[in-house]
């Protein structure tokens, strides 16, 4: 059962929404954390709302409205939603004002705003969308577990259109925190992110949202086939999940033409990936795309984006390729093995 | 018997008890566990009453055998899910399983207590007390535990978290996705969760008073309920008898307003309408409604009229068991289902502490005492959460065990 893609919209640290060509002028940061390159929400969301909305919430629902207008759908009939730390902006706002007025005299908006569900929600209520609505928190299976969701729920009834996406913030409070774990690096230019690896990666976050449906439309152009999540898995375990998902797709794994590989910079975890690469997809156009977003829980949501941009165009940006087989994008994977904890596979068709 | 999903086994922990028999011990006894805070600081501990799990952090961690400095969330979780697991008496290990969780604090005990010395110099506070805040950590602790990875996933819509979890359940199992499912819900006590509810004026001073007139809020509780859900093809194999199955379940959004629920309870209305058509039930099929029933103004009238709407007056038996539990938000779902479970085994209906006067809008009394030596065959359990989203969920007596 496939699930096909009718819009997109992405905000990450990239021009990824306006875009002109695709990737072509990748921005460069410096430092250990990407930010978005946010746009004027007011062209997305009503100002009246937006002054209430903390920045993720406005990320996310702009993201939803990018996706919504380029599928040409006004009311979706089901909102699933993926992010792995929620709303922190506001959860740290509340925490900060208990401690210092002593549990007196709060204001409960951002209490309100802190749930993980918030954003789903708030797509809902703009849209007075009272169908389904789920929110999936499980780490770096967030946006996997949202997306399995929908393509159960289109097996079921194909002929609808439900909107899905990850979405993740950096506050300056995470990123101080996150630093202490010792998991990110300073670097002079992300784009050298992978030259050479070293120790650590760099902080990301972002907002991508897909309207998906069961039934391929005119317009639709990538098909979602399957995705597969893999929990603290051995070494040789990733393998032969690997291989068992492209053959339980009716593939080998020559059949891939290309594999967007989530390298995060890190040099310990990178190797394993290239050995997996090298192992399985020799003949395969090969890209990378955590120099550009970052690495976060939901970074497989602008995975996503990606791969379904570079079958369109079948065209692979020059930021992003590793390798290029020139083969046409019929069969893409993404395989993003967060931390070496959390493994995911994404498998998209041309169609 | 075809396509079924069936419920395996049961765990529970909450205010009214430590196991499914002294929870069942309680609401024969008409033993409310709501009381004072005694296990954590606050401005509020003698002003607002919860419903606690009457053990500490060391304590559980004692039971469990297990290494301090794990999350309460976490801890009532593995204590519950154990339950079920052991309940069930299926060797996990032998079929493709998975750990569907909700929460809604994940570790914010721990975080609240690291963020006093953070706050001050973002070089201090022991990041030990940091690392499982994510909800989906507290997911990872009771896999772990439980030597699940197959498949892991934690939602969070607010108070219905743990009836999506279920039903996520029961849909990976329908498409042959997973054989076996452990899913329920967990939420500790937390000062954060206590002074956000507090900030909204929707707690009550005294023990809460669901679906009654003079209602005033509702007292925050914590616990975890697991359910063992398992395929028809595993309750063969392993020749289990089983009293209940998933019949059907309903996710809306009430899209009316992020905190408060719409008068007409659109949202309830349409989660229940749903649940009861999946399960091809008519509306007076349930014998019984555990019902979200939080005590608060709000709630209570928007899901009695969304009942009243579908049934009139002639509403079968129902009782919000908040009263005992207090409402524990993300587990609420969870330590429902495992009360509708108890329900429907142990033929009886859970009363609904404290009622004395009908809601004179709906004018509904719900069940008064504990009542035993009843015939039920279908429950439907509420749990409605912030930002609209309401869920339903119906579990049916198994009447072929063979």
């Amino acid at each position: 059962m496939s699930a096909y893609i009718q819009g997109m919209g992405n905000i990450s640290p990239q021009k990824t929404w306006d875009e002109i060509g695709l990737l072509d002028q990748p921005l460069v940061y410096t430092g250990d954390k990407l930010c978005c390159h946010e746009p004027d929400y007011s062209k997305y969301i009503d100002p009246k709302h937006l002054r209430r909305m903390s920045r993720i919430i406005k990320m996310g629902v702009a993201a939803g409205a990018m996706a919504l207008k380029e599928a040409g759908v006004s009311v979706p009939n089901g909102i699933i939603t993926g992010t792995a730390y929620g709303c922190l902006e506001d959860t740290g706002i509340f925490l900060n004002k208990m401690i210092d007025n002593k549990e007196y005299a709060l204001n409960p908006t951002p209490f309100i705003q802190s749930t993980h569900n918030t954003i789903g929600s708030q797509i809902a209520l703009l849209l007075q969308c009272q169908g389904y609505n789920q929110t999936y928190t499980q780490g770096a299976f967030s946006f996997e577990s949202a997306l399995l969701d929908a393509i159960l729920e289109l097996a079921d009834s194909p002929a609808q259109s439900l909107l899905v996406g990850g979405v993740d913030e950096i506050t300056a409070t995470s990123h101080a925190l996150q630093k202490r774990f010792g998991v990110f690096r300073n670097t002079e230019n992300n784009l050298d992110l992978f030259k050479p690896a070293l120790d650590g990666t760099v902080n990301g976050e972002g907002a991508a949202y897909f309207v998906l449906s069961g039934e391929k439309g005119p317009n639709e152009q990538v098909s979602i086939d399957a995705v597969r999540m893999l929990y603290k898995p051995q070494d040789a375990v990733v393998k032969k999940e690997i291989e068992s998902f492209i053959e339980s797709a009716g593939l080998k794994s020559s059949d891939i033409d290309f594999v967007l590989l989530g390298k995060s910079g890190d040099q310990k975890l990178d190797t394993k990936t290239d050995e997996i690469a090298k192992m399985y997809f020799g003949s395969s156009s090969i890209g990378l795309f955590k120099h550009l977003s970052g690495e976060y829980p939901t970074a497989s949501g602008f995975a996503l984006w990606l791969a379904a941009k570079i079958i369109q165009e079948n065209h692979i940006p020059d930021a992003v390729v590793l390798r290029n087989t020139k083969r046409p994008m019929k069969r893409v994977l993404i395989y993003n093995p967060y931390f070496g904890t959390h493994h995911s596979l994404i498998l998209l068709s041309s169609c | 018997m075809e396509d079924r999903v069936h419920v395996a086994g049961v765990g529970v922990i909450s205010a009214i008890g430590v196991s499914v028999d002294e929870t069942l011990q309680s609401f024969k006894n008409q033993s409310s566990g709501i009381a004072h805070i005694t296990l954590f600081d606050s401005t509020y501990r003698d002003k607002l009453p919860v419903g606690e799990v009457k053990l500490s952090n060391d304590v559980l961690c004692k039971k469990l055998s297990l290494t301090p400095h794990i999350t309460r969330t976490a801890l009532l979780g593995i204590h519950a899910a154990r339950e079920a697991v052991a309940n069930a008496g299926i060797d996990l290990k032998k079929w493709r399983t998975g750990l569907i969780s909700a929460t809604t604090v994940g570790g914010m005990d721990k975080t609240e207590n690291f963020f006093n010395d953070f706050k001050i110099d973002s070089a201090k506070g022991h990041l030990r007390e940091v690392v499982n805040h994510e909800c989906g950590r507290s997911t990872e602790l009771i896999a772990d535990d439980l030597g699940i990875n197959g498949f892991i996933s934690t939602i969070n819509t607010a108070c219905s978290s743990s009836v999506n979890a279920i039903a996520l359940g029961a849909r990976l199992i329908k498409h042959n996705h997973l054989d076996i499912v452990v899913a329920g819900g967990t939420d500790a006590l937390s000062k954060f969760t206590l002074n956000g509810f507090n900030s909204l004026m929707i707690l009550d001073s005294q023990p809460c008073r669901p679906f009654d007139a003079g209602r005033g809020g509702l007292n925050l509780g914590e616990g975890a309920g697991f359910v063992v859900l398992i395929s028809d093809r595993v309750k063969k194999a392993a020749e289990k008898e089983t009293v209940a199955y998933v019949n059907g379940y309903g996710n809306t959004n009430d899209a009316h307003h992020q905190t408060a629920s719409s008068p007409e309870g659109r949202g309830s209305f349409a989660a229940m309408k749903k649940a009861l058509a999946m399960g091809s039930l008519q509306a007076n099929d349930i014998d019984y409604i555990n019902l979200h029933g939080t005590g608060t103004l709000n709630n209570d009238l928007s899901e009695g009229t969304a009942i009243t709407r579908i049934y009139g007056q002639n509403y079968p038996r129902l009782s919000s068991t908040k009263a005992f539990t207090g409402h524990t938000l993300g587990a609420s779902g969870g330590i429902e289902a495992v009360f509708s479970i108890l329900a429907i085994e142990k033929q009886c209906i859970f009363p609904n502490l404290r009622f004395e006067t009908p809601i004179p809008e709906i004018n509904v009394t719900p069940q008064r005492t504990y009542e035993d030596g009843i015939e039920v065959n279908h429950v439907m359990s509420n749990s409605f959460g912030f930002g609209g989203n309401c869920s339903s969920i119906i579990f049916s007596r198994t009447t072929d065990n063979g």
